[in-house]
């Protein structure tokens, strides 16, 4: 066997009803041209199988795009699911419109992350690698 | 991150299976010594490969596979099973987007499924090396079918293919001249050929192609009642007509479902000749000895290089660059040079 290599393994989810993906699609595909390894896993993921996909693929990183104003009960779902499967190391990044105060509690939910529609792929990427270090 | 405990493993937990095939992706210490624990409890499970260009449906049709394995009837124990999908690392970043859960989203919530993406990296020793360790962890942790996903390209597809009891080949209509775009050498690996989106305009058409193709190229089993091919010499003679696969051509439309208990009888006809005919074990044989060849190599070349200074090294080269000493000599020096 040679020499261990690690990679950034990062699963991007589309949560809730709402029907498209451009915003996701551009931050996976940032990601992956940044050395990462991407897990994409499409439209209208519930907290089920988000969690479920963290699991089977040993992702570091979750980053969840909610754009239906849904965030306040699917983040604080993923969260708790995630660590009722043990995988309470997982870090949480959220791409949407959302609002200073909810940011404000999601981030004392733990949230590792929280980006607006616009943010410089740039600075979601050095959030992610300062975050796996 | 706390150390996975083998028997997790044995026993099938999910967490400890997942931080394993992680460990043993990145080669760590940690992984190869989980798979020295693993290997006795390994070569149980029916392997399944599939492939094909890209774009035919690879990952719909797994999705559905893997669905109408699970739904079994008559009250039959349905199969816990895992899936493999690998997709290409990008060669400029290291970082790769895979994609394939994406059409695997019915058996999202199956306990007894798994499906674990995996990159193609620079894996040493090459892909089906890489794939054989994760497969491994499947296999001990009681994972009746694997399947494993990977896009046709060339040599990938002909070495997964050696890794795979029953490979399972995937065209699809309307890609243009159909016998342009199916491949030398498919026939050759395809243990079952399916012709997907089978809804699609010139389904037929190449379905009839292939069939065809595949007369011409397979042995009728009269010709080898005449005169025995040669590599059959030395096999045990069965008379049976199950001793000779002739590889079938399936039409499926995996975005609905057709095609699929046809498929999986297929799948068991094949299981049943490999086990009858003696493949299964000439296989695996095969299979481990490329396996345990590519370590010696490996491995003989890793302790040299730990024995051969750089600048002996360099100093050789240089030799063999100046036409002082020829590549032969060289290589008598530089093994001696390490105590080989
Ligand atoms: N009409 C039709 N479309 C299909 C069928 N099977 C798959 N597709 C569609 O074909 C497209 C590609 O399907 P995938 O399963 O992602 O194909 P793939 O071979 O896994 O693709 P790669 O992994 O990228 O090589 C998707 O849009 C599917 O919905 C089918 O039987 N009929
Ligand atoms: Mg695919």
């Amino acid at each position: 066997m040679g020499d261990a290599q690690e990679k950034i393994r990062v699963l991007i989810a589309k949560a809730g009803l709402d029907g498209h993906d451009r915003g996701a699609k551009v931050v996976a595909r940032a990601l992956r041209d940044a050395g990462m390894e991407v897990i994409y896993t499409g439209l209208r993921q519930t907290p089920e199988m988000i969690t479920e996909a963290a699991l089977q693929e040993d992702v570091q990183v979750v980053g969840l795009s909610i754009l239906s104003g849904a965030h306040m009960t699917l983040v604080p779902k993923v969260k708790k699911m995630l660590k009722e499967q043990g995988l309470e190391n997982v870090k949480l990044f959220l791409g949407g419109i959302i609002p200073d105060e909810d940011k404000r509690e999601l981030e004392k939910l733990g949230v590792a992350g929280i980006y607006g529609p616009g943010t410089s792929t740039q600075v979601i990427i050095e959030d992610i690698q300062n975050a796996c270090q | 991150m706390p150390v996975t405990d083998p028997k997790e493993i044995l026993k099938g937990e999910r967490l400890a299976i997942s931080r394993a095939l992680t460990q043993i992706e990145n080669s760590t210490q940690e992984g190869y010594q989980l798979l020295e624990e693993l290997f006795p409890h390994t070569g149980k499970a029916h392997l399944i490969g599939v492939t094909g260009a890209p774009g035919t449906g690879k990952s719909t049709l797994v999705n559905q596979l893997a669905y109408h394995y699970r739904r079994t009837e008559g009250g039959e124990k349905a199969p816990r099973l895992a899936v493999i999908a690998v997709d290409p690392t990008s060669p400029f970043s290291g970082g790769a987007l895979l994609g394939d859960r994406v059409r695997m989203q019915d058996l999202a919530g199956d306990p007894g499924v798994f499906v674990r993406s995996m990159a193609s990296r620079g894996s040493l020793g090459g892909l089906a090396a890489a794939t054989a360790n994760l497969v491994q962890v499947f296999d001990a942790a009681g994972y009746e079918i694997i399947i494993i996903e990977t896009v046709g390209a060339g040599q990938a597809e002909v070495d997964i293919a050696s890794l795979a009891h029953s490979t399972i080949v995937v065209e699809a209509p309307g890609l243009g001249d159909e016998i342009q775009t199916i491949k030398a050498g498919i026939l050759e690996i395809a243990d079952i050929l399916v012709v997907n989106k089978s809804d699609k305009p010139g389904a037929d058409h190449t379905l009839r192609a292939l069939r065809s193709m595949l007369t011409l190229s397979q042995p009728h089993p009269e010709d080898i009642a005449h005169h025995g091919p040669a590599q059959q010499a030395t096999q045990p003679t069965n008379d049976l007509p199950s001793s000779l696969w002739s590889t079938p051509v399936l039409p499926t439309i995996s975005t609905i479902g057709e095609g699929f208990p046809e498929l999986i009888a297929e799948l068991a006809n094949h299981l049943d000749y490999l086990r009858t005919s003696g493949e299964w074990q000439r296989r695996e044989e095969k299979r481990l000895k490329n396996e345990l060849e590519m370590l010696l190599r490996d491995t003989l070349r890793t302790r040299w290089e730990n024995k051969i200074s750089a600048t002996k090294y360099q100093y050789t080269l240089d030799r063999v660059v100046t036409r002082k000493l020829t590549p032969w000599k060289a290589v008598q020096v530089l093994l001696e040079g390490a105590g080989l």
